[in-house]
């Protein structure tokens, strides 16, 4: 059939964002029962299309002038009715056939077995992804954002939230999208077996930068998983040199600490992401940008022209500061 | 109001072109500027809704170009975020409430349903006068914000909190949802006219069981529409009550709920697809019927089906609204209805079938789209199978494989069969026949163009790509297939570009249609091409289905309507016997004039509430000169004299 090999001729995504390449048991899961309602609907296809053929081609002319009306055949009519009595028929155990999969798959995809799940809490923002792993001691609380770390083969249950519109939490390759509802907290869960980083993005068109709202799940062995968690743990790490010293103190007498936090030091607003561990992320501005010290400069000069609309301000920092700043904020790992 | 009772004899007038020449004279319309304004005649009516619709389509068209045109290139710089937003936004919106509803419901079903009842003119003529000049009202709103930098830019079903006050600040998502009051007060005023018109105004012996299968797909459009609309208008309402004067029904930093307006918008939301659909059906049933030269196979199940779908569609909306994550049980239940709407519309797909097998198939141009309309109908409907599934939903929901999806069903369900009955129904509106050729040329084009856009769309979205994004990052692939699907555009650019052709040339030097080219069984086709002021001499009486194939040259008239007055004819719902006759308004300025407040009314209170206060009075004196009596009536002469 075309469509599986013209899906499947296509190269594979870098980031891992394809529906019909599942890295995770319910993407898995949802593939199964997509390609066999896939393949149930085109044999119905194939049937409706060679029925309108056969109906043409049996009773087709070519006339420029209207043919007379043909008298009633009762016969043909009776035919034709156990014809569309039939069909109807195959079509309302077809739709209960598809109906059936389609139920016990959805319980497959919801239903939640291990007992030991990691929990982390998803907050949309316009236009990033406040990730946070809540813990009953808040200093062994883990925030971050648009990067997701999981252990492989633990299922991870997602508690939603939005403090402003309403975004959707999607990563293709790993489960079903889900609505992140300002006024509603909701949860769902996903596992993924397969070591990797997958690309997620929003789904739900949420205002001038909606494209740019990626984030990206590195999921890892549990091992590297509590080496990145206790990392995470620790505050800021003091800078290490002169150089660093006053990219600090850029980011402290600037704007930055009124939207930043970098814990172990003055700046504590939660408005924008935290970047007390900044430097260990793949990407900044929600995957739009490497995270490099070129792109890390143009981003706080002038965020407005690659994200318009974007809610951090343009920073006109004199040269020196701007180097000393991000020498700064790539020493945060 | 007359009550004498009109009789039913055979035809024996014999004074018939100076019969003509009366109803003509009784039955004019004014001429001149203000007269074009006073118009009431259904015909001019429904000409308009569709000549005007036709333009928002072709405008809307642009827009979907310039989407294309902006995709074609990863992180393209030919469109901003801002500027993009309101060009997806103007899209849907246009296409959706300015184009497909007000052309195939309102346009087309003004302009034929009294022909096909057997009448002189739409019941509550004023009242779809008005419905007219609302709608471009409406329009005009719409597309002076987008010209004004106000264009809304909150996607077409402008979910809240997005399009609040706190998020969508100026004026963009207020002309939004007074665009969307606008056009659905129209959408009301002409569903309460056609249905009283089917209802109550058929030839006598049109009876229920004999009504034509478009008649009955317009009565349950128009009562789907009386009872969706509202919803939509509270929705909306709520939201610009929101905005204007600060109440917090969607804000839930207030105890308001965000998904409320969700259930109010899709209930209303996923009716309107049927509302949208069904008239394409309509039309399918119709042209399958007269290309197959009998008479329609199963018309009772078409017609159970076709009032299955009305009732369905109100059952279904919560499929919009998987991904926020619902119980279960409640998924499932969404499910089993939205599959189960599919019966109904299998159904009408195993009758065409039946109908063209044991028939004798002519294919002609408007047969030929009719053949476009099953091929991309049932592509579209089987992908909603696919939607209807909650987990495969959750996956493909809100990407480019749904975007997929409703073009396949609303261009499908709706665009083809346009086409196919514009075809169809060209002679009787303007006399003379559309060129076949440049009409295969056009199908050809759009067919090919319309299936390497949407049909890529597809893959696309399975690929991962969000609807509603201005833009997408090279390392995601997306271009390949982005610019196959931009490439369609240039095919049903050139179909369009020859289907206008075709119109100025045919309306030119067409051939001559003559009353009944096609030998359709319909009354519209009964009377010349195009249909005279007062459209039928005598009001006909009908015998069966089909009547212009069954009922027998002496098949007898109604006489005893009067000709110096415009007095029409007033029928049993069920079994349209003769009830009383009636009196047409005749045209007036005023449904126009009441329009112009209404609009400013509802324009001034996007600026500020004290335009409702002001507004209303005004509102009043224009409905006072609307209902103002016109005297009494000249007494009624006894029946059956003339």
């Amino acid at each position: 059939m075309p469509l599986r090999f013209l899906v499947q001729a296509m190269p594979l995504d870098p980031g891992h964002h394809h529906v019909l390449h599942p890295a995770a048991p319910q993407a898995g899961h949802i593939e199964w029962l997509y390609w066999i309602t896939f393949w149930i609907l085109f044999a119905v296809f194939v049937l409706m299309i060679v029925a309108f053929a056969g109906a043409a081609a049996k009773s087709g002319v070519v006339a420029d002038h209207p043919l007379p009306i043909l008298e009633k055949d009762e016969e043909g009519d009776r035919r034709a009715s156990w014809g569309v009595a039939s069909a109807v028929g195959i079509t309302v155990i077809t739709l209960f056939v598809i109906l059936v999969l389609s139920v016990v798959s959805g319980k497959r995809v919801e239903g939640l077995t291990s007992k030991n799940p990691v929990t982390i809490q998803i907050t949309g923002h316009q236009w990033w992804w406040e990730i946070t792993y809540p813990n009953s001691q808040a200093d062994q609380t883990i925030t971050t954002a648009n990067e997701i770390h999981v252990p492989i083969d633990t299922p991870v249950v997602v508690l939603t939230n939005s403090t402003d519109v309403i975004h959707s939490f999607w990563a293709p390759s790993i489960t079903g999208k889900r609505d992140l509802l300002p006024g509603y907290s909701s949860a769902f869960w996903f596992e993924i077996d397969k070591a990797g980083i997958y690309h997620g993005q929003c789904a739900e068109f949420c205002g001038l930068q909606h494209a740019h709202m990626g984030f990206s799940i590195v999921a890892e062995p549990i091992d590297e998983f509590q080496a990145w968690q206790q990392q995470q743990l620790k505050p800021a790490s003091a800078p290490s040199n002169a150089e660093a010293v006053r990219g600090r103190e850029v980011f402290l007498t600037h704007a930055c600490l009124m939207c930043h936090t970098i814990r172990g030091t003055d700046a504590g607003s939660r408005f924008g992401p935290d970047l007390t561990h900044v430097a260990s992320r793949n990407m900044i501005a929600a995957e739009t940008l490497p995270n490099t010290a070129g792109s890390l400069a143009g981003w706080i000069v002038d965020p407005q022209r690659i994200k318009p609309g974007t809610e951090m301000s343009p920073n006109p920092l004199a040269p020196d500061d701007l180097q000393s700043l991000v020498i700064y904020l790539q020493s945060l790992q | 109001m007359a009550v004498a009772e009109p009789i039913i004899a055979n035809d024996q007038d014999t004074g018939e072109s100076e019969l003509g020449r009366r109803l003509a004279r009784t039955w004019c319309q004014p001429k001149g500027f203000w007269g074009w304004f006073s118009n009431t005649h259904h015909s001019d009516i429904g000409v308009r809704f569709m000549v005007t619709a036709f333009i928002f389509f072709l405008l809307g068209g642009v827009l979907a170009a310039m989407i294309r045109l902006q995709l074609i290139r990863p992180e393209h710089s030919l469109m901003g975020p801002d500027f993009y937003n309101q060009v997806f936004t103007m899209h849907g919106s246009t296409m959706i409430f300015l184009f497909a509803v007000p052309m195939l419901f309102q346009g087309f079903g003004v302009y034929v349903v009294p022909l096909m009842c057997g009448a002189r003119n739409i019941a509550f003529p004023r009242l779809n006068a008005f419905s007219y000049y609302l709608y471009v009202g409406g329009a005009l709103v719409l597309w002076g914000g987008l010209l004004t930098n106000m264009g809304p830019d909150v996607g077409w079903f402008a979910y809240v909190p997005l399009s609040g006050p706190a998020y969508s600040p100026g004026h963009r998502a207020d002309i939004w949802s007074q665009m969307i009051t606008f056009t659905e007060v129209s959408a009301l005023g002409v569903a309460i006219c056609l249905a009283t018109t089917i209802l109550r105004h058929r030839a006598p012996g049109m009876t229920l069981n004999r009504m034509p299968i478009l008649l009955w797909e317009k009565l349950v459009i128009s009562m789907a529409v009386i009872f969706a609309m509202p919803a939509v208008m509270i929705a909306s309402g709520l939201l610009l009550l929101d905005r204007v004067v600060g109440t917090h029904f969607f804000n839930p930093a207030e105890g308001g709920d965000v998904l409320l307006y969700q259930h109010l918008f899709w209930f209303f939301g996923h009716p309107e697809v049927y509302i949208i659909f069904l008239p394409g059906a309509a039309i399918v049933s119709t042209l399958v019927e007269c290309f197959s030269r009998r008479r329609i196979l199963g018309y009772t199940p078409i017609v159970v089906s076709v009032v299955a779908t009305g009732f369905i569609g109100f059952g279904v909306w919560v499929h919009h609204m998987f991904a926020t994550g619902l119980p279960q049980l409640s998924e499932s239940f969404f499910t089993a209805a939205s599959l189960m709407i599919v019966i109904p519309t299998g159904v009408q797909f195993f009758c065409w079938v039946a109908t063209i097998l044991n028939g004798r198939l002519q294919l002609q141009l408007p047969m030929l789209w009719c053949f476009g309309f099953f091929f991309v109908f049932l592509i579209g409907g089987l992908s909603g199978v696919m939607l209807a599934s909650v987990p495969v939903d959750l996956q493909v929901h809100d990407t480019y494989f749904v975007v997929a999806h409703f073009h396949y069903v609303l261009i499908g369900g709706a665009l083809f069969p346009m086409f196919a009955g514009i075809y169809f129904w060209f002679p009787k509106i303007t006399g003379r026949m559309a060129n076949a050729k440049l009409g295969t040329w056009h199908f050809w084009l759009f067919f090919i163009g319309f299936n390497t856009t949407f049909f890529t769309l597809h893959f696309l979205g399975l690929r991962g790509m969000p609807r509603r994004v201005y833009t997408y990052s090279p390392d995601m692939h997306w271009q390949g297939l982005n610019v196959l699907a931009s490439s369609g555009v240039i095919f049903m650019t050139a179909g369009l570009l020859v289907f206008l052709a075709n119109v100025i040339r045919s309306l030119r030097v067409g051939e001559i249609a003559g009353n009944n080219p096609w030998r359709d069984a319909g009354l519209e086709w009964s009377m010349s091409s195009p249909p005279p002021p007062y459209n039928f001499l005598h009001i006909p009486t009908v015998s069966g289905r089909d009547p212009l194939w069954e009922d027998p040259p002496d098949q007898p008239v109604v006489v005893g309507l009067r000709d110096d007055i415009r007095e029409t004819l007033v029928t049993h719902s069920l079994d349209a016997d003769p009830q009383h006759k009636d009196e047409d308004p005749g045209p007036s300025i005023w449904p126009f004039l009441t329009a112009l407040t209404v609009s400013a009314a509802f324009v001034g209170s996007i600026f500020t509430p004290w335009a409702v206060p002001i507004g209303a009075p005004l509102v009043i004196v224009t409905m006072i000169g609307w209902l103002w009596p016109r005297g009494q009536s000249p007494t009624p002469r006894p029946s059956g004299e003339s």
